[in-house]
Parts: C-alpha cells; sequence; structure tokens
C-alpha cells in the first residue's frame, strides 16, 4: 500500500465538509478550555514562582537555632539551666563539624539608636560572621557590599542596612559611604540590601535590620552570649546529622543532654521547605485539575460532533466499506477530524492564553503584597508541552470512540434498499 | 484481466454449498437464505431473479464478501471465504469485486472523478495512475464531460454510469449488480444493459439481479430464488423455464 497517511488526508478534506457550523462551537469550547488550562498553570507557576523566592528570602536549606534552658538534668546538674554558647563556639563549631557551607553566630541589640545627622531613628542591630551574608540571602545593591572578613578580623566599624532601615534614615539619599552613629559610635555605612521578598523570619524582617561585623559587636557592647546560630550544610539532606553534631559539640562543652530538644531549638527550612513544595505541588495538580476538567468539557462536545459525523456519514461509510477500504480510512480521517478540531481550539487558547497573559504582565502590582504574592502568570515551556499533551491526548480519545462506532457499522445493513 | 486461479479444478470463480444466512433482529430470526447452492464459472452472465424478499439481495452481499453466511461454505476462486479476516475481505471487495446498486451509492458531496478515483485511492493507486484510470472509466461510460459534476447535478442513468465506472475502477473479475436498472426509466436502463453486455463481452464474470425481464434474457443463465432457496438454474440460455414475471417482455 503506497501512501496510506497521504490518503487518509485526502479523504479527511473531502468529508470535513459538512458540520460547519457546530465545529465552531467545539473549537470555541475547545479554546476555552485550552485557555483556562494554561491560564490555571500560569498562575499556578508565577505563585510558586514568587512563593518560592519568598521563602528563599530568608535563606535556603539553613538551620537557625536559639539556645535555650536545659529541661533534664545531665551528670549531676539540674534540668533549668540556661545554655548561652559564646562568639568562640563559633569557631570550635566550624572546627569539629565538617560538611558545612558556613556557620555564624548571631547577636542582636534590639533597641538601637541610629543617628544621620539630625534624624535618629530606634533600630534592631545585629552582630554577625561575614558568612551569615550568604547564609542570610543579604544582597547588597550594587554600588555597596556586605561584610567583608577583614571587617571583622579588625574590628571595622561598618554597617550594612536593611532597605526600610536605609530608607527611614537616608530618604532618598545614598547611604553607601555616609556616616551613621550606632548608641553614638560612628559606623561607615558600606552596603544596603536589596528588596526582596521574604517570609519566613525569627527575629523580624531583614529590611528592617541593620548588620555589624559580631567582634566590633563585642568590643561595642561587651556581650559575646550568642542570640542564635545559624548555618548551612553542603548537603541539605545531611542538616539532621549536622545539627546532632553541634549539639554533641556544645553538649561537652556546656554540659547537658544532647538529646535534650529544648536546649537548641531549631528551624531546620529544609524540612519546611519540602512541606513548601509539596504544598506547592499540591496547589499545582488542583489547578490543573480543573484546567483539564474544563478542556475535558470541550473534549466531550468534539466526541459528540464526531459522533454526529459518523452518524450522518454511515451510508457514506457503509458505501467506503463496499468499495473496499480498510479499517483504518474508516477511522483515520475521524481520529484527524477529532484531533484537529482539538488542535485548532488549543492553538486559539493558546493565543488567547499569550493574549492576556502579556497583558497582566503589563499591570502594575505597586506594594500590594498580595498581588505581589500571587506573583506574574507564567508560560514556561513545561507548561505548553503540558497542554499539548492533554490537548493531544484528549483530542485522539475524541476521535477514537466516535472513530471506533464508524469502523462497527455493517455496510450490508447500511446499504439496504427498500 | 481475468486471471484464473490455478488452485482451482473446475474453475468455477463462486463455489456455494449450503449457504445460509439468519438476520437476527433480536426479536425475530429472519432466515434469508436457507440452503443455497450455486456455481458461477469464469466469465459468465448470470441474471439472478425472483420476487422481492425472497433473499437476491442477501445472496449478492454475500458473493461480494459485504457480510459473512450464517451457514455452509463459500469459496471465491477456490478460497474459503470464512477463514478471512476483515482487512482481507476488504481487499477482496476492493480488488475482485465491483457493486452496482439500485439507488446508485454515490458520495453527494464530491465529483464524479473523486468517486470513481476512491477504489483507486483504498487500493493504494498513485495519484497518475489514478487519474489516468479515472479518466479512461469516465470516457469508457461517455461521462468524460461530466467527471467535475457532483451525482446531484446528473441525471439516473448518468449516475448509474458513473456507479458502475467506479465499480470497474479496480478492474475486478466480478461485477455485481443489485437491480441496477430499477430506479432507471427504460432508455437509460438500455444503455446500462448495453454496457453490461459489452463488460460480458470483455470477459467479465457478471451477476445482475434484475426484475427486468429484457436484461434477464440478456443473461445466457438465470438462477430464480423464492424463499432463500434457488428453485430454478437455467444454464441453457432458453426463456421458457422462466417465471412468468419476467419472460412478458420481449426485447428490442
Ligand atoms: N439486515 C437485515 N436485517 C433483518 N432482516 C433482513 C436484513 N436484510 C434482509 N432482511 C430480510 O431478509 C429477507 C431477504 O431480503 P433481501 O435479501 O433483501 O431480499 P430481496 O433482495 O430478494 O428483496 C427479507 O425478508 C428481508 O426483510
Ligand atoms: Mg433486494
Amino acid at each position: 500500500m503506497s501512501q496510506p497517511r497521504f490518503m487518509i488526508f485526502q479523504l479527511f478534506m473531502r468529508s470535513s465538509r459538512v458540520q460547519k457550523k457546530r465545529a465552531v462551537l467545539t473549537i470555541a469550547a475547545i479554546a476555552w478550555g485550552t485557555l483556562a488550562l494554561l491560564l490555571l498553570l500560569a498562575f499556578g507557576e508565577g505563585l510558586g514562582i514568587s512563593l518560592q523566592d519568598a521563602w528563599a528570602g530568608m535563606g535556603t536549606d539553613i538551620a537557625v537555632i536559639w539556645p535555650g534552658e536545659t529541661t533534664k538534668p545531665w551528670k549531676g546538674l539540674p534540668a533549668g539551666r540556661p545554655i548561652r554558647p559564646r562568639i568562640d563556639d563559633i569557631q570550635t563549631l566550624r572546627l569539629r563539624v565538617p560538611g558545612l557551607i558556613g556557620i555564624s553566630g548571631e547577636i542582636t541589640s534590639w533597641r538601637t539608636t541610629l543617628t544621620y545627622g539630625e534624624k535618629t531613628v530606634t533600630g534592631r542591630v545585629k552582630g554577625v560572621s561575614t558568612v551569615w551574608g550568604q547564609l542570610r540571602n543579604q544582597i547588597p545593591v550594587s554600588g555597596g557590599r556586605f561584610l567583608n572578613p577583614l571587617d571583622d578580623a579588625q574590628r571595622r566599624r561598618v554597617i550594612f542596612l536593611g532597605t526600610a532601615v536605609a530608607e527611614d534614615i537616608f530618604g532618598s539619599e545614598d547611604p553607601v559611604g555616609k556616616t551613621l552613629l550606632v548608641d553614638q559610635v560612628p559606623y561607615t555605612v558600606i552596603g544596603v540590601m536589596i528588596e526582596k521578598m521574604q517570609f519566613g523570619a525569627y527575629s523580624g524582617m531583614d529590611a528592617d535590620h541593620a548588620i555589624i561585623p559580631i567582634r566590633t559587636f563585642y568590643a561595642q557592647y561587651g556581650r559575646d552570649r550568642l542570640g542564635n546560630i545559624v548555618l548551612k550544610t553542603e548537603n541539605p539532606a545531611q542538616m539532621k546529622a549536622k545539627l546532632a553534631e553541634v549539639a554533641a559539640v556544645l553538649s561537652s562543652k556546656y554540659g547537658f543532654d544532647p538529646q535534650d530538644e529544648r536546649v537548641l531549638g531549631t528551624w531546620d527550612t529544609v524540612e519546611s521547605g519540602t512541606i513548601q513544595n509539596n504544598i506547592l505541588l499540591g496547589i499545582k495538580i488542583f489547578l490543573s485539575v480543573i484546567g483539564v476538567l474544563t478542556l475535558t468539557v470541550g473534549g466531550i462536545g468534539v466526541a459528540n460532533i464526531m459522533y454526529a459525523v459518523v452518524k450522518e456519514r454511515t451510508r457514506e461509510i457503509g458505501v467506503k466499506m463496499a468499495l473496499g477500504a480498510r479499517s483504518h480510512w474508516i477511522t483515520g480521517p475521524i481520529v484527524l477530524e477529532g484531533l484537529t478540531y482539538t488542535l485548532l481550539g488549543g492553538v486559539l487558547g493558546l493565543v488567547m492564553a499569550t493574549g492576556l497573559i502579556l497583558l497582566m504582565s503589563l499591570l502594575p502590582t505597586g506594594d500590594n503584597m498580595a498581588l505581589k504574592a500571587l506573583g506574574k502568570p507564567t508560560l514556561s515551556p513545561a507548561i505548553a508541552a503540558t497542554a499539548a499533551g492533554v490537548l493531544g491526548i484528549i483530542g485522539l480519545l475524541a476521535g477514537y470512540f466516535p472513530a471506533r462506532r464508524a469502523a462497527s457499522v455493517d455496510p450490508a445493513e447500511t446499504l439496504r434498499y427498500e | 484481466m481475468t486471471a484464473k486461479n490455478p488452485s482451482q479444478p473446475n474453475g468455477a470463480v463462486i463455489h456455494m454449498d449450503g449457504i445460509r444466512k439468519v438476520y437476527d433482529t433480536g426479536k425475530v430470526k429472519v432466515e434469508a437464505l436457507r440452503g443455497v447452492d450455486l456455481e458461477v464459472q469464469d466469465g459468465e452472465f448470470v441474471a439472478i431473479i425472483g420476487p422481492s424478499g425472497s433473499g437476491k439481495s442477501t445472496l449478492m452481499n454475500l458473493i461480494g464478501c459485504l457480510d459473512t453466511p450464517t451457514g455452509g461454505t463459500y469459496r471465491l476462486s477456490g478460497e474459503l471465504v470464512a477463514g478471512l479476516r476483515k482487512e482481507q475481505l476488504a481487499a477482496i471487495r476492493n480488488r475482485r469485486v465491483g457493486f452496482v446498486f439500485q439507488n446508485f451509492n454515490l458520495l453527494p458531496q464530491i465529483t464524479s472523478y473523486e468517486n470513481v478515483e476512491m477504489p483507486l485511492l483504498f487500493g493504494g493507486i498513485s495519484r497518475r495512475k489514478r487519474r489516468q484510470r479515472v479518466e479512461e472509466l469516465l470516457d469508457r461510460v461517455g461521462l468524460g464531460e461530466r467527471m467535475h459534476h457532483k451525482p446531484t447535478e446528473l441525471s439516473g442513468g448518468q449516475m448509474q454510469r458513473v456507479a458502475v465506472a467506479r465499480a470497474l475502477a479496480m478492474n475486478p473479475d466480478i461485477l455485481l449488480a443489485d437491480e441496477p436498472t430499477g430506479n432507471l426509466d427504460s432508455s437509460s436502463g438500455g444503455d446500462i444493459m448495453e454496457l453490461f453486455q459489452e463488460l460480458w463481452e470483455g470477459g467479465r464474470t457478471m451477476l445482475v439481479i434484475t426484475h427486468d425481464a429484457a436484461l434477464a434474457r440478456r443473461a445466457p443463465r438465470q438462477v430464480e430464488i423464492r424463499d432463500g432457496l434457488v428453485v430454478r438454474d437455467n444454464t441453457n440460455g432458453s426463456t421458457d423455464l422462466m417465471s412468468d414475471s419476467i419472460v412478458d417482455r420481449p426485447i428490442d
């Protein structure tokens, strides 16, 4: 048999001259379904991107430890003792716990006066190690920088500002290079953090803090008890194990039961990240299901048209069978026609969705957090592929069942003439 | 053109033995054929006659492999049809037999050309050869000028000639016609008869169901069916043995 595919196409061209009005309606239904599917997926994607950004705002795959009190007696020591690691313990931990990208202590001065010229505000100042900037995603606006190791080693009086603090104090002025009084001691502003979305926080939003080297902090305030320890492992899957190692090191130094979970409170974002990803996946699946169902309604429309076409063409099918058409010459055009309606609708839906999404991306979100969190609907190649796949399957099914009916036409019965 | 099957001892192109056909419509069973024996040699011209409802069309559908018998054996050129798959039956309908129906059964949305081309499409014939063959056939039936007309723009006689051209498209050994002149006026019917005569003289095996005495008498052999049985099989061409209904009109 030569060129059967070509022949199927020819048969299709010949038989698709009828049913035009219904075809238009069905194509519209498919276009609508495709639009719904694409928009829902695009919103899911946009939401996902913005949520992930926001969750990553505090830092990705980090753990935050805050020391507390013992709740179990340990080697003759009573319960209820506060455990407060010191700045130097960080160096010990760095040496004793391998496999960390970084570990940093953190001490906070909660109500600190920050003065610039006539302007005085009260803010939160933290002393941290250099690596903290990397762990906690402190990216400087260009023209500035975060703390470097020399700042810490030489106890330099330099300060890195969150966006909101910088704006409070300096307004529209560029803060970098200006001198600022921190509790009456002069500091040079070395950088301002870029604006970022942040969902997770344990001591206020990063936009509201000011950061100085931890040794400088000690020099000024004389405090070396850490408020928090922040760390990140090379392998996120190792987080639990590494936290246990940290607990073991501190327990041998400070004398507490390493199993005593209240001593070192931990927030493991690797764990919560997994949960968040699952929630996001759930949302996306939910949206896809709604989209696919909408599209299925369109697919049923196509199938109905094709059933009507088969019914209308029963005699034609019988004649073709009498002339020796093999079953794929009967079913081929019907599957092809169903698929064509579906794909035409799909392309239409894709065009509309692209247009709408383009329009929406032009709308300003302003400062509305809800809108920001919803993110920009995004049409990714993966979404396009998903939609194309779903359309293809629905189109094939919408043609397959009517085609099966066509193939089961009894030519002798159909061509009977009374 | 009429290739004989060498595995065929007696050269019979159609060999039916005790053929039965029961239509099971759920409530009632209609026994349309009740044990038909029929043998047709290559190149014969057979008229099948009999009253309405006697089972003629059923027999023709079975011969053309458009339907399968409930019982009995049917050999087409020696090949047992019962063992064939759906697709093989389709191939037989495409290559071995050509159908002509009382109501023409042309597809109304497409032109004469495209109607005649259809079996060639199913037969996998190349576009160039199809064109050549369709033009040749439509010229042959005198409709070369009407090639690109749709059936609705043709007279009954013209439509039936297109249908004959279509039946001949794949150059089948056997032409099956079920009351081909039933819907035609006598002059158009005469044209068709003329055409059949020529086709037969060209060596084709012809089976024609007819009520038309004139056409029946053109055939050297008449087979009469009644109530699903062959009641008369007249091979000597004499008309005096035939049922009264078809002998009352002499030809020409
Ligand atoms: N598809 C069918 N279903 C049920 N009964 C049928 C069917 N086809 C034919 N019959 C019955 O079988 C008998 C023979 O029909 P048919 O072969 O068409 O006769 P003829 O062509 O001689 O008029 C009739 O009684 C007819 O009603
Ligand atoms: Mg009949």
